[in-house]
């Protein structure tokens, strides 16, 4: 009787631990690296540094906010890079009109391919994955005919300012990924739509009995994500101080898909943790720069990345089968 | 306990004692089955009953947890589909599972194809072989053409002769008519009539009983996961039938429901709901009726009789072909749920897991759900006005959990159901369509969700109740309206509502074939 209470008593320990490690394992894992680098990694921990690496990753983090919306549906966005690479050819098409103008205009067009993509999982039914495929080859064919093979500088110093500047001594990049963060947090946590995604993405069949306008929401949710890649496209053009069609955003769909699982955001939807994200894709950035400190070779550093990713998806395993 | 239409012969297909428990159920519960050759065995039940655990059980998708099969009375473990299907035992699911890409050909010589001296597949040989096969069965098709480019019931058709062609000796068919049409299903009787002279055995799911009597030789019939009757079909009446399936026992006509005296107050009232010559093709046709405030009307049939997509309608998520849905005498915008809610109807899901709740989310986003938009404003919601609702709700349907944001998949089968109930009523609906309200919950949460029914009714609320559970649907509607194949077949009031008149009015032929002779 008591062995049976005790069998029990474990197995309910170890669902606690399990859920733990899903829920908090991704601050852990980056407070663990800090303190490794803290005692290990000489000039690492400090104040400059890692604003820098905060700095590098405020991309992958804007783009990784969309994908955490679109994942929470139970959708994926693959054209999220590609619409970084178009918004980077846009900006030079547009270098004529003001600054914040160009920058709507793109982000405006960065909207629209969310309206394609939606458009194509929501009314067409074709399966995410594939519909926002098409996109992730047209996009940056499109960026690259804008560009005709050339890697444009931008001069618009209001446009630069998005990476150059600063306020109250925190980098212009902190903060263009910092508000799209405060947003779609307060987008999730406080707005109808918010709660529509989750119920949508955790059972959406149940949810268009209820009255929800499935897709609708659907449709807005890939538009939101095209929004902030196209953002993210701008941040990336600011910062390197030129257009790319071959490499800008380059990969940014499978950093932004492992930031959101690694934060903790299971792909079968329901659930979208923005916290979660945003620490994974700090987490991301620093393992790869700790190896690099340690003079690892980029190779050796993916091969950490995909032990990360693995790790992460066991982790999540316990949430898929209860 | 076992029958055999040629007693004389050994059963091709029999299992022993079978018992199969998934969490929390008891699927299958000492259940005995025997099938001979050339019968046509009739395997009948509601949802639940433990037909498709039988099944999967018999062609190697579950392993049982106790019992034993025997294949020509030989003990055997099928570990997997494939070895059910290598050693003859063929299943036609509803949904065809060829490869619909590819020719009929290919599909019926799939991985046996003809070989040319080179070794390629010889299509000359093979096309001709598959025509060769289709004509022996009257099945008229062409087989060059992709699989997906026929008719379903031909695809279906198809599914049966290549069964047939790799030597099966028990042939599955479950529900194998409820996509086809008329002249489709008389090709399949064909077929089922060759093979059975062929000696093939079939077992042979369907609730159509008019199909069971045509075809069948024998009947099992399983409810709770019981083998409840076994037995030749012929002589057994269609009222005993039914009885069976749904755990009545037929009782001397004794009137045990008398609400007549409430009833009187009903007539006076303007109908809230009016459903009006509401048809789709093979599904429903042309049903009407209107239910007033206070009123629960019943909607009573069989499993596949169209009670849940006449739910389904008024809710305004069952494409409809024609009729119209008016609620305070205002026709509803179709095909939208979010319109039929804004209008005042309100719908519990028959199946609640797939249709009803958010397993993943808290007690707090599954309540409010639908009434989103009224607790909200400019899209932001309100949290105070969120969480006086869903207090409320939780102590007013005695919800019990461990607070507002427990995960409703943790919840048991009762609680959800209360969720799903609170979900309904903080809209505030002057329609509520129940579906199976009571399915999968304990006996005392049963009570608490049936004495909840009949308080909504009392506060004015128009209520639709579709319920398998005869004893269910007799004590709790003021009227009954009994559905068949889609079509509104008789509607009980007063006297006539008792459990006996309900099992008869499923049972009974249809008006039309008046002349075949009734059951009693």
């Amino acid at each position: 009787m008591t062995e049976a209470l005790a069998v029990r008593r474990s197995d309910i320990d170890r669902a606690a631990v399990s859920r733990w490690t899903r829920d908090k394992g991704v601050y852990v894992a980056l407070l663990l690296l800090l303190v490794y680098n803290a005692f290990f990694t000489p000039r690492f921990v400090n104040l400059h540094n890692l604003n820098v690496q905060l700095i590098l990753d405020t991309r992958i983090i804007v783009v990784a906010l969309g994908m955490a919306l679109v994942i929470g549906t139970e959708g994926i966005d693959l054209s999220v890079g590609a619409v970084m690479a178009l918004a980077g050819g846009l900006l030079v098409q547009f270098s004529g009109l003001p600054a914040i103008v160009a920058i709507v205009l793109v982000l405006v067009v960065g909207a629209l391919v969310g309206l394609l993509n939606g458009t194509l999982v929501a009314i067409v039914g074709v399966q995410p994955i594939v519909a926002t495929l098409a996109f992730l080859f047209a996009g940056r064919s499109l960026a690259q005919l804008l560009l005709q093979g050339r890697n444009p500088s931008i001069h618009n110093s209001a446009i630069l300012a998005v990476s150059s500047g600063s306020f109250l001594g925190v980098n212009g990049l902190i903060l263009a990924a910092l508000v799209p963060i405060l947003l779609v947090a307060f987008t999730i946590r406080r707005t109808n739509f918010g709660h529509r995604l989750l119920a949508v993405g955790d059972n959406a069949r149940a949810s268009f009995l209820s009255g929800v306008p499935v897709k609708g929401t659907l449709i807005l949710v890939y538009v939101i994500s095209g929004a902030l890649a196209a953002w993210a496209g701008v941040m990336d053009t600011a910062s390197i101080t030129s257009a790319n069609a071959l490499s800008s955003g380059l990969n940014y769909e499978l950093f932004a898909i492992t930031a959101v699982v690694v934060g903790g955001t299971p792909l079968t939807g329901g659930r979208v943790r923005i916290v979660g994200t945003v620490a994974a894709a700090v987490l991301m950035q620093l393992l790869r720069s700790t190896l690099i400190f340690h003079s690892a070779t980029d190779a050796e550093s993916q091969m950490v990345t995909a032990a990360v990713i693995v790790g992460a998806v066991y982790v999540q395993r316990v949430r898929a089968k209860s | 306990m076992t029958f055999s239409t040629d007693p004389g012969s050994p059963p091709v297909l029999e299992a022993r004692g079978v018992n199969k428990e998934f969490p929390g159920v008891k699927a299958l519960d000492d259940v005995s089955l025997s099938l001979h050759k050339g019968e046509v065995h009739a395997l009948v039940g509601e949802n639940g009953a433990g037909k498709s655990t039988l099944i999967k059980v018999l062609t190697g998708v579950y392993p049982q947890d106790a019992g034993q099969l025997f294949h020509h009375q030989v003990p055997v473990t099928f570990r997997s589909p494939g070895a059910a299907q290598a050693a003859g035992i063929s299943t036609i699911y509803q949904e065809v599972n060829l490869v619909p890409t590819q020719s009929a050909a290919r599909n019926l010589y799939l991985g046996r194809e003809p070989r040319t001296r080179l070794g390629l597949i010889d299509f000359t040989a093979m096309h001709r072989a598959a025509r060769e096969l289709l004509d022996e069965y009257s099945i008229r098709a062409d087989v060059e053409a992709p699989l997906a480019s026929l008719g379903l019931g031909t695809q279906q058709m198809i599914a049966v002769a290549r069964a047939v062609a790799i030597d099966a000796n028990v042939v599955i068919m479950d529900e194998p008519t409820s996509s086809l049409e008329a002249r489709e299903v008389e090709t399949l009787f064909g077929v089922i009539d060759r093979l059975r002279a062929r000696g093939v055995a079939i077992i042979y799911v369907s609730h159509r009983l008019d199909e069971l009597y045509r075809i069948c030789d024998t009947v099992t019939v399983l409810r709770d996961g019981k083998l409840v009757h076994t037995g030749p079909l012929a002589g057994l009446p269609r009222l005993q039938l039914v009885a069976t399936m749904l755990g009545r026992e037929l009782l001397a006509q004794t009137k045990r429901h008398s609400e007549s005296d409430e009833q009187s107050e009903g007539p006076y009232a303007e109908p809230v709901l009016e459903v009006r010559n509401i048809t789709r093709r093979g599904v429903l046709d042309n049903i009407s009726f209107a239910v007033r405030p206070g009123e629960i009307v019943g909607l009573g049939g069989l499993l596949g009789a169209g009670r849940t997509e006449t739910g389904m309608a008024v809710l305004g998520a069952q494409d409809l072909d024609a009729g119209t849905v008016a609620v305070d005498g205002r026709v509803v915008r179709a095909g939208s749920p979010s319109a039929s809610i804004a209008a005042g109807v309100a719908l519990l899901p028959e199946d609640r897991k797939l249709e009803g709740i958010l397993p993943s989310l808290s007690i707090r986003d599954n309540i409010v759900l639908a009434a989103l938009p009224r607790l909200s404003r400019a899209g932001l919601v309100s949290d105070r006005k969120v969480d006086e609702v869903v207090a409320t709700f939780m102590k007013q349907l005695h919800i019990r959990a461990t607070g507002p944001d427990q995960k409703v998949g943790t919840l048991s089968g009762g609680n959800q159901q209360k969720v799903m109930l609170a979900r309904l009523l903080c809209l505030n609906p002057k329609v509520l369509i129940l579906d199976e309200p009571t399915r999968g919950i304990d006996v005392g949460a049963k009570t608490e969700v049936r004495v909840t029914i009949d308080e909504l009714a009392a506060a004015g609320l128009a209520v639709l109740l579709i319920s398998s559970e005869t004893e269910e649907l007799v004590d709790g509607s003021d009227r009954i309206i009994v559905l068949r194949e889609g079509q509104v077949t008789d509607v009980l009031t007063g006297d006539r509502l008792s459990e006996d008149e309900l099992v008869r009015a499923i049972a009974s032929v249809e008006p039309d074939t008046s002349e075949e002779p009734t059951d009693d």
